[in-house]
């Protein structure tokens, strides 16, 4: 320790500095850490690394609709034949290989396999398979890169979810949104980087929870916080000025504040008094931009009508799809929307119906939307949920009704735009639907693809929190290169 | 110099790609130094030197190792050549002397670092290569290192490779406080050490704050709140050359001192009112957040503080008080999600005792050896469930069921409350609750290695284990959580103090001495100033741990007095004010804004402890993310509820307040001693919307109003004091009169409806929006 302190005293830190050639402005400047740090040669490297995105993006903006609860891939998109024939048979141990079952199914005396209620067909040149419950997204496929070998680690919602938004099950990470906002920045002046949308579905309108970790900044500055678009009066929390204050007022009240603050800033010199002010200036264009976002009267009758009139109703799944496109409109880096509702433990066929029609029209509409206003080219649309469903039914198979529980080692996931391969199927389970056979991508493949597409080396962008390196990615995944266009 | 590293790199180089014999060969011809690769080097040879140059004559005259080396090598080698042996590259080990000298290669013939010889050590010709397949880091690590470092590295294995073990595992030692040339400018001993600093640096100390600031700051710091008028003018008119320290100790008596530090230890204890999981069940542990306060009223030692809350059920004859302090290590999260696996939880919860415990009071990132051996500091894997074991004795279900208070817990009656919490008055609804303590009641639980840290994959077992890099767990300790206690506070242990006032310094002047307060390990900062880290360190020991005292003496000091103004030179040569030349202007937490605002509107209803209570939320916020299970609405209180400091705030932890996340609270997921500082566009829409803000506004308004005969300018005088602890001047005077004149010429009745009863008049109006906008004011959101 005393070694330590001589040695403060006699390096000049100041001489020191300019001697790096980076010149103490510069550092300042480039918000890089702690200087005093810098000069111990801990931060700068990665902080100059920050440069992105690494490469050319194909992809500028994402809309995630995230499917909460997992929604049954079997009654969706993986058309499995082999379960009607064998239909009320036991899952064979050979199929099952000791998977781990949760604990609400892992005591049945038994496992009847059952197949989808609903019927199967193919559609669009691709000749995707889709059930009858998707109508209108069976009209999209062609413009669909379907992902039938999604596996994740975790078979509970709470480690599964966040997983596929942190990249880790235990909570604390940043969201894909947050590391979007921290990684590539703001694209427009006026709104948020990272929003979010909520949405409950009426198959099973008491799911599943969310918790507003999910679009937590973890680590990062709260500045990459997922903000919360809600229906209702105050759309982003604190948004709406006082009842009787006019804009001019407030405009008057920030003009005060502001020459106010200026003459703090001139007598205390502290840089960070201009940042408060701009921060005010923005949150001055938020109170126009994000009504002015939300508020769909010009919306064209047709383009309601694409979307259903759900559309109409603030707070659906339909309105939110709407406001996720007036969103990308206005250049909005990440729209996360969440459609809770997809968990059928019980009473499959009638909740999944409810479900599907839920999210169906308007997730077409989003897709042809975005394509007719020529935004598809460089916005990735990701749908899926956290995790998939049984081949066998939890609790007694009738003749019609049934029951899925929580499946990790396969599901379905579909993206759209933001150059991915369009009318494309990729992976492959077995008869059962139980095992992949081919291609499986793992949570951490889907997260390196989204963040290839976007430009980010998934391995090269990381971010130092207690002295390790941390990314989205944890330690693996890999780009899934068969799926870019 | 260049070329000969080149020359010699390359040999080397080859010697690690061909097979060996091809290698001795190769040797054997090539002896002269006309390589091809010479050819190579030349083709850039000016450019390259003249940079070189101008690089090694930037490097410190010394080069040291824990200043300049060690950051390098644990930031960029120690993945694969550090502690984990699982990951170790090469046999080459340079987290340890022993390791990073000792011989490596196929035939141990070579050396990576070789003490003066600069053209032996394969370290430096491989940091040096430019050739992709052998340049270190390897290119796929991502990592890399800039000329500079690679010429520091080099130079200080040319001035002989001098070795120093990390720091912070050495016992802190006390050293008199150093001469200065100005030593009229210091109060205490604190102050000696920055001035010699500063000295060293060709700074200077700033003037003190003005007695506004200044008292301004310390209420915040030491009670979260605002000092009343009355407050400050009893200070402002004192002239005893004691009257700071008056105040100073009016204010360490003030039961919102304990308030005050409790909010902060909060955070460490990731304190909240649920469960945390799914869907995110309450619970009951505020009796041991009155603990909280009333301990650090009572000024209960440090040492005393931590034992309690980690061993208390174990001490002899453990009081009811002793027993509820335990509930420290219950805070964390458990889960009811419908099929999970139970073991898995209950080992989560164990790892998260065990994280929470060496982060918050060793201050080491302990969590990164859960896998696997960590991978910059010396704690293995084994290690890491050595400390585990401590806590991994509770008789505790991983899954609860609905409405199920998980155990161990204990039964304590509001009366038994009041009675170990005096200051605590409960409400007569008040039932007897049942709170989470520790208890050893699996004693016969074994503990294993969990392989990848996963709950199923159980290896060797392990005994109860302490980081043998800190301290050996000794024998004749009681083999049990109060034995790790103890050894937290046995005389050779080098963290413990360190750690602690450095998070009370850290409180008081916004960034601890060690910047990382949640890492003193290899990858954390280095303290900037360390023999004052030690100093205090050691004091605080020699002074029974004493927590008032230590921040006395810290606001005491004349470092702390100073004014926040920065010249534009001083902010160049210091921007992150490191050196504490001046004061930073640090920021109101997420508490101390609301607080600020409940307390000079005269809102606040200034009671202490009780169960948690539910202020002003936008409504819908729960509704809209609950599956119907467990706190599905979020009802605000009606009355005093409403105004309690935010202390008392109940915390979901799926969805905390939106206001205190927007201000950098944690979620309280997780242990955490550091808060993030931002400045965001939503906190600026919080502090011009927020209802609570508004009332505040309001009722300030309505106030300043009630007296006729006061100015419009004395009214703005005592708004403007309240929210910012001083008196405005004229020109800011006449700026806020502009606005009034502005806002009452405006005022349109029919449409205003600031607090959705009747419309205000023109003068309520004009003089809320007025009060609100000094709300706004940036010095209305920093302490000092």
């Amino acid at each position: 320790m005393e070694e330590l302190s001589k040695h403060f005293l006699n390096n000049n830190r100041r001489h020191f500095l300019k001697k790096l050639g980076l010149g103490i402005g510069g550092l300042a400047a480039a918000s890089l850490l702690d200087p005093f740090n810098s000069v111990s040669a801990n931060n700068i490297p990665d902080e100059l690394a920050l440069k992105l995105p690494h490469f050319a993006p194909k992809a500028k903006r994402v809309i995630y609709l995230f499917q909460s609860g997992g929604p049954s891939q079997l009654e969706l998109f993986d058309y499995k034949p082999l379960l009607d024939k064998l239909r009320g048979q036991d899952l064979p141990d050979s199929v099952r290989q000791g998977q781990r079952l949760t604990g609400m199914t892992s005591g049945q005396d038994s496992f009847p396999l059952v197949g989808s209620q609903f019927k199967f067909d193919q559609y669009g040149e691709s000749r995707a398979w889709v059930s009858s419950l998707m109508p209108y997204t069976a009209k999209v496929v062609d413009e669909l890169c379907f992902v039938k070998s999604m596996y994740t680690e975790a078979i509970n919602h709470d480690p599964a979810i966040t997983f596929f938004q942190t990249g880790s099950q235990q909570a604390g990470r940043p969201s894909m949104g947050s590391w979007m906002s921290y990684g590539l920045g703001s694209l427009n002046e006026n709104l948020p980087t990272f929003t979010v949308l909520l949405s409950r579905g009426t198959g099973r309108p008491n799911g599943q929870p969310l918790y507003s970790r999910l679009w937590g900044n973890g680590f990062l500055s709260s500045l990459h916080q997922g903000v919360q678009f809600r229906s209702g009066k105050d759309p982003v929390l604190y948004l709406k000025d006082p009842e009787g204050m006019s804009r001019s007022d407030r405009r008057k009240m920030l003009d005060h504040l502001s020459e106010l603050n200026h003459k703090q800033e001139t007598e205390f010199g502290d840089p960070e008094i201009n940042s408060r002010i701009a921060q005010y200036e923005m949150a001055y264009r938020m109170q126009t931009s994000v009504p002015d976002t939300m508020n769909i009267d010009k919306e064209p009758e047709h383009i309601i009508q694409m979307y259903g009139t759900d559309a109409l109703v603030p707070g659906t799944y339909a309105a939110n799809c709407l406001l996720a496109r007036r969103l990308v409109e206005r250049d909005v880096r990440f729209v996360q929307l969440y459609h809770m509702g997809w968990d059928q433990h019980n009473n499959l066929p009638t909740q999944i119906e409810k479900q599907a029609k839920d999210v169906d029209q308007a997730t077409g509409a989003l897709i042809m939307d975005l394509k007719q206003r020529g935004l598809l080219e460089d916005t990735l649309v990701v749908w899926g949920g956290e995790f998939g469903r049984t081949n066998y039914s939890q609790g007694v198979l009738t003749e019609s009704n049934y029951g899925r529980d929580h499946h990790p080692k396969c599901f379905t996931m579909f993206m759209a735009g933001g150059g991915v391969k369009p009318g494309f199927t990729y992976g492959e389970t077995d008869d059962f639907g139980y095992n992949i056979v081919k291609d499986p991508v793992h949570v951490h493949d889907l997260q390196a693809t989204i963040m290839h597409l976007m430009g980010v080396d998934h391995t090269k962008f990381t971010f130092k929190h207690q002295g390790r390196r941390f990314r989205l990615t944890d330690v693996s995944g890999h780009v899934v290169n068969d799926l870019i266009a | 110099m260049k070329t000969e590293n080149n020359n010699k790199g390359w040999k080397l180089i080859a010697y690690f790609l061909v097979p060996f014999i091809v290698v001795l060969l190769f040797k054997y011809f090539i002896q002269s130094p006309n390589s091809v690769y010479q050819d190579i080097g030349e083709n850039n040879a000016s450019e390259i030197s003249n940079k070189n140059k101008a690089i090694i004559s930037k490097l410190p005259d010394t080069v040291d190792f824990i200043f300049h080396v060690k950051p390098i090598l644990s930031d960029r080698c120690y993945l694969c050549h550090g502690p984990d042996e699982g990951t170790r590259e090469a046999g080459l080990r340079l987290d340890t002397k022993e390791g990073a000298f000792a011989a490596i290669g196929e035939h141990l013939d070579k050396y990576a670092i070789v003490p003066g010889d600069v053209e032996s050590s394969l370290l430096v010709s491989r940091i040096h290569s430019e050739n992709p397949e052998q340049i270190m880091p390897p290119v796929a690590s991502n990592l890399s290192l800039s000329d500079y470092e690679k010429q520091l590295l080099t130079k200080w294995i040319e001035q002989g490779a001098v070795w120093k073990d990390h720091w912070a595992f050495v016992p802190p030692q006390k050293k008199d406080k150093p001469k200065i040339s100005n030593p009229e400018w210091a109060t205490n001993e604190i102050d000696f050490f920055i001035a010699k600093r500063l000295e060293q640096e060709g700074l200077s100390p700033s003037e003190p704050a003005s007695k506004e600031k200044l008292i301004r700051k310390l209420y915040f710091d030491l009670t979260g709140l605002p000092p009343t008028i009355d407050d400050i003018d009893a200070f402002l008119n004192d002239t005893d050359s004691n009257a700071y320290e008056k105040v100073v100790d009016k204010v360490l008596a003030s039961p919102a001192y304990g308030e005050r530090m409790a909010a902060s230890w909060l955070d460490v204890a990731r304190y909240a009112d649920t469960h945390g999981y799914q869907d995110d069940l309450e619970r009951v542990m505020w009796p041991w957040r009155d603990w909280v306060i009333s301990a650090f009223n009572k000024n209960l030692p440090y040492n005393d503080f931590i034992v309690w809350q980690l061993a208390g059920d174990l001490l002899p004859d453990a009081s009811l008080e002793q027993i509820l302090a335990t509930g420290f290590n219950r805070n964390h999260k458990i889960t009811q999600e419908g099929g999970v696996i139970d073991e898995e939880y209950r080992v989560e919860y164990v790892k998260d005792r065990t994280n929470t415990t060496a982060k918050a009071l060793l201050g080491l990132t302990l969590e990164c050896a859960q896998c696997h051996d960590h991978k910059y500091d010396p704690i293995s894997q084994k290690e890491y469930y050595g400390f585990y074991s401590f806590f991994n004795k509770l008789d505790e279900k991983g899954r609860i069921e609905y409405n199920e208070i998980p155990k161990p817990n204990i039964k304590i009656t509001p009366k038994e409350v009041e009675e170990v919490l005096s200051f605590v008055k409960l409400p007569d609804s008040v039932k007897a609750v049942n709170l989470m303590v520790m208890k050893d009641d699996a004693p016969e639980r074994k503990t294993y290695l969990l392989k990848r840290g996963q709950y199923d994959a159980p290896g060797e077992e392990v005994e109860l284990q302490t980081p043998e890099v800190v301290l050996n767990f000794s024998d004749t300790l009681p083999q049990n959580r109060l034995g790790l206690a103890k050894w937290l506070f046995s005389d050779e242990n080098a963290l413990t103090a360190r750690v602690a006032v450095n998070r009370m310094w850290q409180q008081i002047f916004g960034v601890g001495i060690v910047s990382t307060s949640d890492d003193f390990g290899n990858q954390g900062a280095l303290p900037s100033h360390p023999e004052l880290l030690d100093w205090l360190a050691v004091t605080f020991k020699e002074e029974d741990w004493d927590m008032k005292r230590m921040f006395k003496r810290m606001v005491m000091s004349s470092t702390y007095k100073q004014t926040s103004k920065v010249t534009p030179q001083l902010l160049e040569a210091d921007p992150d004010n490191v050196l504490l030349a001046r004061s930073s202007r640090n920021k109101l937490t997420a508490e101390m804004i609301r607080d600020n605002a409940l307390a000079v509107s005269g809102l606040l209803v200034n009671k202490i402890g009780g169960p948690s209570v539910k202020p002003y939320q936008p409504p819908g916020l729960w509704a809209e993310t609950t599956s119907g299970q467990g706190l599905t609405k979020y009802i605000p209180d009606t009355g005093e509820g409403r105004y309690r400091r935010s202390l008392y705030t109940f915390w979901k932890r799926t969805l905390p307040p939106p206001s205190m996340l927007t201000f950098d609270a944690p979620t309280r997921d997780f242990c955490e001693v550091k808060r993030q500082k931002t400045s965001t566009p939503l906190q600026a829409l919080v502090m011009l919307n927020d209802p609570q803000i508004m009332e505040a506004s309001e009722f300030l308004a309505k106030k300043s109003l009630k007296s006729n005969s006061q100015s419009d300018e004395e009214r703005i005088q005592n708004i403007f004091r309240k929210i910012t602890s001083r008196y405005p001047d004229d020109k800011e005077i006449e700026e806020l009169l502009k606005y009034l004149v502005y806002t009452k010429n405006n005022y349109e009745p029919a449409n205003s409806d600031l607090s959705q009863n009747e419309a205000p008049s023109v003068d309520v109006y004009a003089y809320t929006v007025l009060t609100s906008l000094i709300f706004n004011l940036d010095e209305a959101v920093i302490k000092g």
